[in-house]
């Protein structure tokens, strides 16, 4: 590429400076004092501080309350990622049938992107408050037993991945329409003319060619579950009952912020960067796999 | 034919009646709320439930207000989205301006500073980022809670994508009538942007007034709480008899501002979603 205004040396280095700053002040640094530190550990009252090698991770990979955060976030993530898209993925399907009225709908179910998952865990826990939930009350209809996410481990656990979902439905919507309205309609008429049924098309070809689009969402969907639902969770049950929905995020607050152990918790940012980190290369490496599959 | 066209009117009609349904589904949970809003507290606690609202939104939403300084936290949240969503917006316009028009070294970064931004989400630095803002003497300040935020690889993304596809004309055509490139980026680049800027106002608006965890530990006087904080503060006050009415007529209000500024800018939003998705 010819620079567009020749001449000016200084000038796009001037323009960048903000934008690197401010990345490398509070991105880069603190991550790189995270790592830093997870390899020292200082005493109780701040006094010391010394150079302890690895040991806060074998501690981290040997404290059982770590592993069953682990299993926790794992479970909380897969129900939110696989269920939130599957069901998304279906709507954004029905919603580009050949039908009318396709922006309506856009709008229609865009709007749960707006609420904070504080929000969605607020109104969640009014549904299946013990007392007065209307969840509540319909599964006692059906049932006839009253759940309770107050006592119930696995309950509040369900009930907070479907309150994740669901915040997270309008968003997913919105780029799976996107994605579905890029897939030139000749190519699924060409595997129907060549007799491909319904299903087998959408599987052959429409699935292949959002790729990109699914793994996008996979990446966002995974650190909404991983990170952003700190909110939802804390307002919604604070990793209890009994820890039954402590996932990593929250047991890392709680370790850097309420029992202090600063070094233990950067151990745990370091154990976190490197499950983003995995993510984020797995969804470059698809997203950048979009041309042979497009054209 | 005539057959041929009543199943097309079938099709059609059993679409439209499957995605009504669920959307009334999605809707649900925040109609729930609502009508909890409007509730008396003898009524916020029948059950079963009540689904048809009462009469004492008023005076729920004046109980709530008083009780967590509302109207303070909601003047945070909005100067701090605001103030993050316009930082962000002309600090990722300068930036895809440079890597746009400029042939320099420093072009380089671009691959690596969006991979930094979407590797290094604030649990990953937490602990270090809090002691800097301590070392900075920033706790219970605004700066904690928009500096940090400034820049957007979305943004600059968003920005570059939409400045590559500026024909190469408009740029020569300044500088032949003697326009400098700052000169150029004001009066031709930025009102061709309006779309975009739009469209990343949306996204950055609601996502900082509904950002939680950072808010959380770096203020701790009420004073300088946001909104979000608020949803906590409401439920902690009430954790022995939630008394829902009063929370939800606050929740409502909470997340009022993002849903107005999404629906009222819903095109723009959905043009960035479309520009994202094709990136």
């Amino acid at each position: 590429m010819e620079s567009k205004f020749p001449g000016y040396r200084l000038l796009p280095y001037l323009l960048i400076f903000p934008s690197v700053a401010v990345i490398a002040v509070f991105l880069v640094v603190p991550f790189a004092q995270a790592v830093q530190q997870s390899f020292y550990r200082t005493s109780p009252f701040g006094t010391t501080t010394r150079f302890v090698g690895w040991d806060n991770y074998v501690q981290i990979f040997s404290t059982p309350e770590y592993l069953r955060s682990l299993v926790t976030t794992v479970g909380f993530a897969g129900l939110v990622i696989v269920g939130g898209l599957v069901a998304s993925l279906g709507i954004a399907i029905l919603v580009t049938r050949r039908i009318r009225g396709l922006g309506f709908y856009q709008v229609a179910f865009i709007w749960t992107y707006a609420l904070s998952p504080a929000v969605a865990g607020i109104i969640w826990a009014l549904l299946f408050d013990p007392a007065v939930g209307l969840g509540t009350y319909v599964i006692q209809l059906i049932s006839g037993y009253r759940i309770n996410m107050m006592v119930q481990g696995t309950v509040a656990l369900l009930i907070a991945a479907t309150a994740a979902a669901w915040n997270m439905l309008g968003y997913n919507i919105c780029f799976f329409i996107a994605g579905l309205q890029n897939v030139p309609k000749e190519f699924e008429e060409a595997a129907r003319v060549d007799g491909a049924g319904v299903w087998r098309t959408f599987w052959r070809v429409t699935f292949p060619m959002i790729s990109p689009t699914t793994a996008f969402l996979l990446f966002v969907n995974m650190v909404y579950a991983f990170f952003q639902v700190f909110g939802l969770i804390d307002v919604m049950t604070q990793g209890g009952p009994g820890g039954a929905t402590e996932i990593l995020v929250y047991k890392l607050y709680r370790d850097a912020f309420i029992r202090l152990r600063g070094n233990f918790a950067s151990a745990q940012s370091v154990v976190l960067f490197l499950m983003v980190a995995a993510a984020a290369l797995f969804q470059l490496r698809v997203a950048t796999r979009k041309a042979v599959y497009s054209r | 034919m005539r057959f041929r066209v009543r199943r097309r009117v079938l099709y059609q009609v059993g679409i439209h009646a499957t995605l009504l349904l669920i959307l009334m589904a999605v809707a649900f949970p925040v109609y729930f709320a609502v009508v909890m809003g409007t509730l008396s507290h003898q009524d916020a606690y029948a059950f079963p439930p009540k689904l048809v609202p009462g009469g004492e939104l008023w005076r729920n939403v004046s109980e709530v207000w008083q009780r967590v300084n509302l109207g303070r936290l909601m003047l945070n949240s909005t100067v701090v989205a605001v103030a993050v969503t316009v930082g962000k917006i002309v600090l990722s316009i300068l930036a895809a301006f440079a890597f746009t028009h400029f042939r320099f070294r420093g072009r380089v970064l671009l691959f690596p500073l969006s991979m930094i931004t979407q590797m290094l989400p604030l649990p990953v630095r937490i602990v270090p980022a809090y002691g800097l803002m301590a070392s900075f003497g920033w706790l219970n300040t605004y700066y904690a809670l928009i500096v940090p935020y400034l820049a957007s690889t979305t943004g600059l993304l968003l920005f570059r994508q939409f400045f590559l596809t500026v024909p190469d004309e408009l740029p020569d055509a300044a500088r032949v009538d003697g326009a400098g490139p700052l000169r150029y980026l004001v009066s031709v680049l930025l009102p061709l942007s309006k779309t975009n800027i739009a469209a990343l106002f949306v996204i950055e608006f609601v996502y900082m007034w509904n950002e939680y965890l950072w808010p959380l530990i770096v203020t701790t006087v009420p004073n300088m709480r946001v909104a979000q904080i608020g949803l906590k503060m409401m439920i902690t006050s009430e954790r022995t008899a939630a008394e829902w009415n009063i929370i939800m007529a606050g929740a409502v209000l909470i997340m009022l501002p993002p849903l107005v500024v999404l629906i009222a800018m819903r095109r723009q939003f959905a043009q960035g979603i479309a520009m994202q998705s094709t990136k």
